[in-house]
């Protein structure tokens, strides 16, 4: 057993608990995929979980699976579900499912080059 | 905010690049290195799209593992941000490879001059799946010190793959590297036609 998976062990509620089962997500996200919160909700919405308030509020900036899952703990999948719930709920919109840069774009190069080159 | 269409909200492309190479080679250093944030991790949870088809014979529940993902942003201007992502060390994890290098501008193979082989996996990936690719060679103190031309032999790599020597723990180091494969990754872009 490799310590990550020992990590994951120590966690109260498993994964699939806070995604009700589900590991199939409706939306097939990539780990970039950029979410942002567009509506807030109020708090007396019936079927959101503290998870998924969680994820709302971080969504305030644009933010990529992959932060999300790192900033509440959780795998890809799980954060993959519980995107689906928060798009179908029109709290978040999520700008491209399946992020795919255009090789032919040349601005796209130069605004890479230029802020590698600020770093 | 609340009232702003989805479509009205300024969301800048995600552009991914990855750091590839053998277990220990300094690839969760550099994404440190020249990242904004502190390198995080994210989990996949692999289901048995990923195990050998005999490994499930009699087995009703499906075989899960978890793999962790080391990553960091960059944010460049207001219209992209950089997404690196560290590839599972491990080959058994290919699986992930795959959705990882799926839209990805480009990847970093870092190489360790001891244990040169470790690399060859990450460069056969790259040449096969055609993403194009640099080799970094991590210089590690005690390392045997090879002309580059010689790592370049040593990996068989065609005469246009940028070889470079780094120190995965600078900053400056990892920002040279990743500007050498942006820059590779335009002169290998495809023409577009007219």
């Amino acid at each position: 057993m490799n310590p990550d998976e020992q990590l994951y062990d120590e966690q109260v509620v498993r994964p699939y608990v806070i995604s009700r089962g589900r590991t199939e997500a409706r939306a097939n996200l990539d780990l970039i995929s950029l979410a942002v919160a567009i509506r807030q909700p109020t708090g007396l919405e019936v079927g959101l979980d503290p998870e998924h308030l969680a994820i709302v509020r971080l969504c305030r900036r644009p933010l990529s699976v992959a932060e999300i899952a790192a900033a509440l703990d959780l795998p890809a999948g799980t954060v993959r579900v519980l995107l689906g719930d928060l798009l179908d709920s029109g709290f978040v919109a999520v700008q491209d499912p399946q992020p795919e840069v255009d090789v032919l774009d040349e601005r796209m190069y130069r605004a890479v080059l230029d802020g590698l080159r600020a770093l | 905010m609340a009232s702003v269409p989805s479509d009205k909200v300024r969301m800048p492309t995600p552009v991914k690049l990855l750091i590839a190479g053998g277990f220990g080679v300094g690839k969760t250093t550099m994404v440190g290195a020249v990242s904004e944030i502190k390198p995080l991790r994210t989990e996949e949870v692999l289901t048995d799209r990923s195990v050998g088809v005999d490994d499930l014979s009699g087995v009703e529940r499906k075989t899960t593992t978890t793999v962790a993902m080391d990553f960091g942003r960059i944010s460049v201007g207001d219209d992209y941000v950089l997404y690196l992502f560290g590839t599972p060390g491990q080959e058994r994890f290919w699986f992930v490879w795959d959705e990882l290098a799926k839209g990805a501008l480009g990847a970093v193979v870092l190489a360790d001059t001891r244990r040169l082989s470790d690399c060859f996996p990450s460069v056969d990936y790259f040449e096969r799946r055609g993403t194009p690719f640099v080799v970094a060679v991590n210089c590690f103190e005690g390392a045997p010190v090879y002309d580059l031309a010689e790592v370049k032999m040593a990996l068989s790599l065609p005469p246009d793959i940028p070889v470079l020597l780094c120190d995965a723990r600078r900053r400056a180091s990892g920002k040279e590297v990743l500007i050498t494969l942006v820059q590779h990754a335009y002169s290998r872009r495809p023409v577009a036609k007219v």
